[in-house]
């Protein structure tokens, strides 16, 4: 069992217990809403009526409305959809991945860090549904008896796809909520009101934390916790085989399933600092919350900057190490062609940018790490779009390339589904206990005697 | 203190089983009693016209009325002139002829409301299948003893696949394709059929250019 | 709504929204006829043979017919003007026919008004006017190529002395005949024979596209390129625009035409100054030159070109016009004009054409109709003619109404009718019969104008026989030569487009978006200059120049073309029109204000300077070179000679694949790049057979076309290399296997099919397509409207929103065919399968068939040596391959 390093101890020896359950109990049940998360609210709540009126028109007019075409016949919505997987994996990473490793610091940081996956992998399986011309026959992609006597095509990367992410959000889910069982009966005792003694108690199934609860609970957590660590590696790696097994240039490529698994634990963490930040500030966790572990995470983030910075250079090199002319003509278009300033845009917030983190302030800088964040989330995102659209606008034969030019539709839905993320995630902190109280309180006691 | 009595939770327990069997014998239920796509069954028509009177009764030969299955994709549909050729001399002022000799009178063609309904993108060929010996009976059933003409194939793809993938069952001698009474010949009959007739390849039967374009 | 099994897994799949979209159809109802017409069966096609004129001359064309629904035109194999072939024109003419916007009554002053008002106020004026033997009767037509209503006109000058039929076309001939009356005393039409001849020099001539042997003319240059040394024709072309002539020619020398005209007095009196020159005249000495004079060229270089062909002995036969009009069409309008403003024209008959819009800017044609007390315009369109005229009488369409139509070399051909008139139309004969006060039906005056033929015969086949002209022996005059002029500045030459001609098809959409052959631009025209001009004026592609000649300044967006002649720029006639309809109006812009009576084709610029403004140009293909991939496959005659293969196979010997296992037929397609000129057909023709919706111009600019088989154009090594791409059907095709859905499959003959009612619109096989010829509809483009959906192809499923479509090989023809041939228990024979793109082809550059068959077509194709594969190094293994073009340039000249 690893210990825990001083600088994460030593603000919760100044804990109890008790204080340590008020504390987190209390934002949900009886701290009442300050202005910034009213706001917040109000501001993302719009934000996602505007994303769910763009869905309605899109389904409406049809795939038009979006700047594809023929030659890039996908567009932000594939980028989107790869970007927000990626989110969606740093919650199972922290949680499944640190409980088994043992780390103890991810206490405080995986409930949240796991909701964070669950919103963003399910806002992310929206976006192929969206993409699809005729989206009212999406569940042709499933398998199930039809009076057609037809099956999904399983050579397609497409059909993987909605079983690796189906499978991950299931777990995701699961993993998330056997965790919260403990505080949701916490909650529901110390609920004021009947109603929420309801609410919670529902979702509580009747804890009553005896002995023989924790140890199924222990073990069921345990086992969660290993199912859900391969899918970390599992879904992205699928994700990215939609690209690797066309033969276009810029997808057809062999390093994609770690070089996407790397991106999407980089963007993963930025958003969890993007998230943890302004959340730590608010509502004063800086005890459990610590320097430490944002430390930490600017840590993870060097070092996933370097594994897709490696990336990046493999797929130069190797177009030019193939000599395939197709391959070469594709890196220079990326790096002098018309989608050039992106490309170079990206490298600079994923490769350069992060550099930063060599330095120990750069990494204890709290509003340092908070804008590293956004400027990792948006190179993520770009290095995203590039791949999806740069490859397609120059491929094989001159006579057809073209380009691709986003409408403002495409950017209402990118922005609305950050905005319905965040959304969620408001919500998640005001009813559910955004850190883990029964962890917290073991920790503590851990420290106690110590 | 406790939020739910043991009691309150038995019923919960049972509520959330019986909400679990609601939802699958509803849905099972909804999908049997909806309609069957490709619409009624046997719907009305303008003039109640017997295929029981006509082939069974009068035994009339189905190409008499559809007079391109032969040669066309389209079976043909009876022009009014064709009715008239009897109707002007019998049933002259049978009140149910009202809107024939209207049509006959006027020149404009009477409104049948179809009966076997296929998707846009299904393109369907009487002649070939006439041609390969598919009775009429195999897909219209026994319409001499239909006093009231009536779909009795689903007409859904694995209807047709049925069919197409092992086509042989449903085959009999070209003498007999417009025999509604005469029963499918033997096996033996029907492969020999399967060669002299050469039927292509079910791989080629079942390709989906077959029947989609 | 009522609910159906589908709507119900619908609803619960996707949201209640979406599935109201495809909620269950109402009750269906079967009408039969009440009368059976004879010789109908519903569900099979019939064609009939009748006769289509565009440019000055008939085009045999065989018109499908789906229980009277005129559909689909195809070429007439036995008639001189089509050899089987259709033009542009031909494939959418059908689409006019259904035209929503065509005009559909009489209209008085604008407003709708009886048919039978105008018949009692015509007469009155006939009656005022007979008694004064016609005087103040005048008519105008375009080019007449109808034999019937030429006598009727004769009978009507009879009958009417004091009265005058005036011609204007805009696509005249006043150049060719005029020439012909100075070397010959008389106007004459040249016939050529370009297959018998193995060198030919064409001075501007745009015998591919403008004149009234074009079809029969590509049919011949394809005869003549086939790569033999001892018989390879060879094609010389100086040309003052793009043309499709230059793109084939194995020298092509672009020079503003004045330039032209100094090049062939020089070349005319001392080819050998020039070393050029001295090859050029050496080689069409030597092997039987043949030269062509273009329309935009003066009568006196005319004259000269046919001293010269006499001197050479070229191939070339010489037969009265077929139009017989004694003045240029030039000379006629502008007397008409004149007699109008002089107020002398009191009853103006104008039987189509649409003279208030095409007429020479320098008559001011509009202003002198205003003093015209009664004028009539027969024309399909209620037009800008129209609007000014006293009366507008919708005309009949050619497959509306009875005629007979001269191909260009005399051949006539009975015009018959599909359907009857939609919007009760009147003919030309009918409104000529009108004026002979001797009212008689189109199908009378045509059948008393042929009574001594075989009719039955004669409608069968398409042609009359024995009706071609003879040739006629004429004696060669001196000519004066006169000092050319200086060339200008800076010169404007006038085009006919390549898709609306003169203006009259703007309203087509098919043909608004066929991409123009030159530069690929679609629903509208563009200035045309070469990059070293563009670069002196500062501009590139979209910029709008405004151009001032004496007296008249338009503004339209330039498109930088390479080898374009310099100082000068290219302007398709044609656009710009104000009432051509809601597809025309408004497309591009108007160079009629630029075109005088004394010079049609050509204006001498005073400047040309970019404004500033841009304008977005609509083109299909915005990367015109080939980047060194070799896509499009060229070799020189020399360097083939000897060869086993032209082109070295890149097909990687080994596949992760196993092969398809085939029992039955195999098909393939081969095209001809050595024969392709370029021209389109294919393109639109498979529009009209597959139910192809067009996208409009702005959805073209967001890259959305959806034609199945797009032809590229590419300029490498100074050549324009042209490319018709379709779907290649590979055999290990990239679409198939990342579909989730299958709907892209492998069938058992090696079709390669798109099935849409199984695609869900994730576009993946297009992403994966390395040939990019899969097409999404990306909105709902097909629209079903009254009555354009008459046009449809019945066979073929029109596709929905949100599904990806691609070439079938028209597996409608082969489905039709197979069911056919399995009705007699046989295979389906070579040729038995025509696709709709092949049939079109004027010079046979498509062959489709079955590789099972080791002697079909397709497969010697396939055999050539100057075969080769499409991006083969994929390991793709296309069913579709080609045949490289071969050029075969003058060893004495070095620009090849």
């Amino acid at each position: 069992m690893a210990e825990l390093r001083g600088d994460i101890a030593a603000p919760l020896r100044r804990w109890s217990y008790a204080s340590v359950s008020d504390k987190i109990a209390d934002l949900v049940l009886t701290r009442p809403a300050h202005w910034p998360w009213l706001a917040g609210f109000a501001v993302t709540f719009a934000g996602s009526a505007l994303f769910f009126g763009a869905i309605a028109y899109l389904f409406v007019k049809g795939v038009g409305i979006f700047g594809i075409n023929i030659p890039v016949a996908w567009g932000f919505a594939i980028a989107n959809f790869v970007w927000w997987i990626g989110i969606g994996h740093a919650g199972t990473f922290i949680s499944a991945i640190l409980l088994l490793l043992r780390q103890k610091w991810r206490t405080s940081i995986n409930r949240f860090a796991e909701a964070m996956t669950l919103f963003a992998a399910g806002i992310a399986g929206l976006f192929p549904i969206l993409h699809l011309g005729r989206p009212w026959f999406f569940y042709w992609l499933a398998p199930y008896p039809n009076v057609m006597e037809l099956w999904p095509q399983w050579r397609s990367a497409l059909v993987w796809d909605i079983f690796a992410i189906s499978t991950y959000l299931i777990v995701s889910l699961l993993f998330w909520y056997a965790g919260l069982i403990p505080d949701l009966a916490t909650l529901r005792d110390r609920a004021t009101s009947r109603a929420k003694r309801v609410a919670y108690g529902l979702f509580a199934l009747g804890w009553r934390g005896e002995a023989r609860h924790w140890a199924r609970h222990e073990s069921l957590y345990l086992l969660l916790a290993g199912l859900a660590t391969p899918l970390v590696v599992s879904v992205h790696s699928v994700v990215s085989l939609d690209f690797a097994i066309c033969i276009v240039p810029g997808y057809h490529s062999t390093v994609f399933p770690p070089y996407f698994v790397a991106g999407a634990l980089f963007s993963g963490f930025a958003m969890v600092l993007t998230l943890a930040i302004p959340m730590r500030h608010f509502f004063r966790l800086e005890d459990f919350i610590t320097l430490r572990h944002l430390e930490n995470s600017a840590k993870v983030l060097l070092a996933c900057g370097w594994l897709v910075a490696y990336g990046y250079f493999i797929e130069t090199f190797t177009a030019y190490y193939s000599g395939d002319p197709y391959e070469i003509a594709m890196v220079q278009d990326r790096l002098a062609g018309f989608y050039a300033p992106f490309y170079w845009f990206l490298l600079l917030c994923n490769v350069l940018a992060p550099q930063v983190f060599w330095w120990r302030r750069a990494r204890r800088s709290v509003w340092l790490l908070f804008a590293m964040s956004i400027v990792v989330n948006l190179g993520m995102w770009t290095e995203r779009a590039v791949i999806v659209i740069q490859s397609m606008h120059h491929d094989f034969m001159p006579s057809a390339w073209g380009n691709f030019i986003p409408t403002a539709w495409d950017w209402t839905l990118l922005l609305g589904s950050i905005a319905f993320f965040a959304f969620l995630f408001l919500l998640f902190l005001r009813f559910l206990p955004a850190i883990s109280i029964s962890e917290m309180r073991e920790l503590v006691h851990e420290e106690k005697h110590a | 203190m406790q939020v739910f009595s043991p009691v309150a939770v038995l019923f919960l327990k049972i509520a959330a089983l019986a909400g679990v069997a609601a939802i699958t014998v509803g849905a099972t239920a909804l999908y049997k009693f909806l309609p069957a796509p490709g619409g009624e069954v046997s719907p009305a028509q303008p003039i109640p016209f017997s295929h029981q009177h006509h082939v069974g009764d009068d035994g009339i030969d189905c190409r008499y009325c559809h007079y391109s299955v032969e040669k066309s994709s389209f079976a043909g549909i009876p022009a009014t002139q064709v009715c008239m050729t009897c109707h002007s001399q019998l049933f002259t002022d049978a009140p149910v002829l009202a809107p024939l000799r209207e049509s006959a009178r006027t020149g404009q063609p009477l409104r049948w409301t179809r009966v076997h309904k296929l998707p846009g993108f299904v393109f369907f060929d009487h002649s070939i299948h006439v041609a390969k010996g598919v009775g009429c009976v195999e897909c219209h059933g026994r319409v001499d003893k239909m006093p009231r003409i009536r779909r009795v194939a689903s007409l859904e793809m694995q209807w047709c696949l049925g069919c197409h993938r092992d086509p042989a069952p449903h085959l009999r001698p070209p003498a007999e394709v417009f025999d509604l009474a005469a029963p499918r010949p033997g096996r033996d009959v029907q492969d020999g059929l399967m060669k002299t007739l050469h039927i292509a390849s079910v791989r080629r039967l079942t390709d989906c250019s077959t029947c989609h374009r | 709504m009522k609910l159906s099994r589908r709507d119900f897994l619908k609803l619960s799949a996707a949201s209640a929204a979406l599935a109201s979209a495809g909620c269950s159809a109402p009750r269906e109802p079967i009408v039969p006829y009440a009368m059976q017409p004879e010789m109908t069966l519903p569900g099979v096609p019939r064609f009939y043979a009748s006769a289509a004129s565009f440019v000055g001359a008939a085009e045999g064309v065989l018109v499908e017919s789906n229980t009277g629904r005129p559909t689909k035109v195809e070429g007439n194999a036995a008639h001189p003007g089509s050899l089987g072939a259709t033009s542009v024109h031909g494939q959418a003419s059908v689409l006019q026919l259904w035209d929503p916007e065509r005009s559909q009554a009489p209209r008085r002053m604008r407003q709708p008004a009886a048919r039978e008002q105008f018949e009692s106020e015509l007469n009155e004026a006939l009656v005022r006017l007979e008694a004064r033997r016609g005087a103040g009767l005048r008519v105008l037509t375009p080019t007449v190529v109808s034999p019937t209503l030429q006598s009727q006109l004769v009978e009507l000058a009879a009958r009417l002395p004091e009265a005058r039929v005036h011609r204007w076309d805009p696509l005249n001939r006043d150049a060719t005949h005029e020439g012909a009356r100075l070397a010959f005393g008389r106007a004459l039409e040249p016939i050529y024979r370009l297959e018998d001849s193995r060198a030919v020099l064409s001075l501007d001539c745009r015998f591919m596209e403008d004149e009234p042997g074009r079809l029969n003319y590509i049919r011949q240059y394809a005869r003549s390129r086939s790569p033999k040394p001892q018989s390879m024709g060879r094609l010389y072309v100086l040309e003052s625009a793009p043309s499709l002539a230059g793109a084939m020619a194995d020298h092509c020398y672009a020079m503003p035409l004045a330039e032209i005209e100094r090049w062939l007095l020089a070349f005319a009196n001392a080819p050998a100054a020039d070393r050029t020159m001295r090859a050029i005249a050496d080689d069409l000495k030597k092997n039987r030159g043949l030269i062509l004079a273009g329309e935009g060229l003066s009568p006196w270089a005319h004259a000269l070109v046919y001293r010269l062909n006499h001197e050479l002995g070229a191939p070339v036969a010489l037969i009265d016009p077929i139009d017989p009009y004694p003045q240029p069409h030039a000379q006629s309008i502008s007397d008409l004009a004149q007699a109008m403003h002089a107020g002398e024209v009191e009853l103006l008959v104008i039987v189509e054409g649409n003279p208030g819009y095409d007429a020479p800017a320098d008559l001011d044609f509009a202003a002198g109709l205003a003093r015209v007390p009664l004028s009539v315009h027969l024309s399909l369109y209620d037009d800008e003619t129209s609007a000014r005229c006293t009366w507008h009488l919708p005309a009949t369409h050619y497959l509306e109404h009875w005629s007979d139509a001269r191909a260009f070399d005399g051949t006539a051909a009975i015009v018959q009718p599909l359907i009857a008139p939609l919007y009760g139309g009147v003919s030309p004969h009918e409104i000529v019969s009108l004026l002979l006060r001797r009212p008689q039906s189109g199908y009378e005056s045509v059948r008393g104008r042929w009574k001594a033929i075989d009719w039955e015969a004669a409608l069968r086949k398409g042609v009359v026989e024995n009706t071609a002209f003879p040739p006629v022996k004429a004696a060669l005059r001196t000519v004066a030569l006169p000092t050319p002029k200086e060339p200008a500045a800076w010169s404007v030459r006038l085009v006919p487009d390549s898709s609306v001609l003169d203006g009259r098809f703007a309203n087509n959409a098919w043909l608004q978006e066929l991409p123009r052959p030159d530069t690929k631009i679609t629903w509208g025209n563009a200035a045309l200059i070469s990059a070293d001009s563009a670069r002196q004026l500062e501009v590139e592609s979209g910029d709008v120049l405004e151009i001032n000649t004496h007296g008249a300044t338009i503004h339209v967006p330039a498109c930088v073309v390479p080898g374009h002649p310099e100082k000068s720029v290219t302007i398709a006639l044609g656009y710009g029109r104000a009432r051509a309809g809601r597809v025309g109006n408004g497309a591009g812009c108007d160079a009629y204000p630029l075109r005088l009576s004394d010079s049609l084709w050509s204006a001498d610029a005073t400047s040309i300077h970019k404004t500033g403004s841009r304008q977005a140009l609509a083109t299909t293909q915005n990367h015109a070179r080939m980047e060194g991939r070799g896509h499009a496959k060229h070799i020189a005659l020399a360097d083939l000679i000897g060869q086993a293969r032209a082109f070295e196979d890149e097909t990687p010997e080994h596949s992760l694949y196993p092969a398809w296992p085939y029992d039955s037929y195999r098909w393939a397609m081969s095209i001809n790049l050595n024969t392709c000129v370029g021209c389109n057909a294919c393109t639109i023709a498979c529009q009209a057979e597959n139910n192809i919706p067009t996208v409009g111009k702005d959805e073209v600019i967001a890259g959305r076309e959806m034609h199945w088989i797009r032809v590229d154009r590419y300029f490498e090594d100074r050549r324009t290399l042209f490319m018709p791409v379709p779907c290649m059907h590979c055999e290990n095709a990239p679409c198939e296997y990342v579909c989730p859905v299958g709907a892209p499959v492998h069938d058992s003959e090696g079709l390669n099919l798109q099935v849409y009612n199984r695609c869900v619109g994730t576009r993946f096989c297009s992403q994966n397509c390395p040939y990019k010829v899969r097409r999404f509809n990306f909105l709902q483009y097909s629209k079903d409207d009254e009555p354009l959906k008459a046009q449809k192809n019945p066979e073929v499923t029109v596709r929905m929103r949100g599904v990806m479509e691609k070439c079938t090989y028209c597996l409608q023809r082969i489905t039709r065919a197979r069911i056919e041939a399995d009705k007699e228990n046989r295979r389906m024979r070579d040729g038995e399968v025509v696709t709709a793109c092949q049939a079109a082809c004027p010079a046979g550059a498509i062959v489709f068939g079955d590789l099972a068959d080791e002697q079909s077509q397709v497969a010697l194709a396939k055999r050539s040596p100057l075969k080769y594969d499409l991006l083969a190094e994929l390991n793709t293994r296309p069913r579709t391959s080609y045949e490289g073009r071969v050029v075969n340039p003058n060893p004495e000249l070095d620009n090849g």
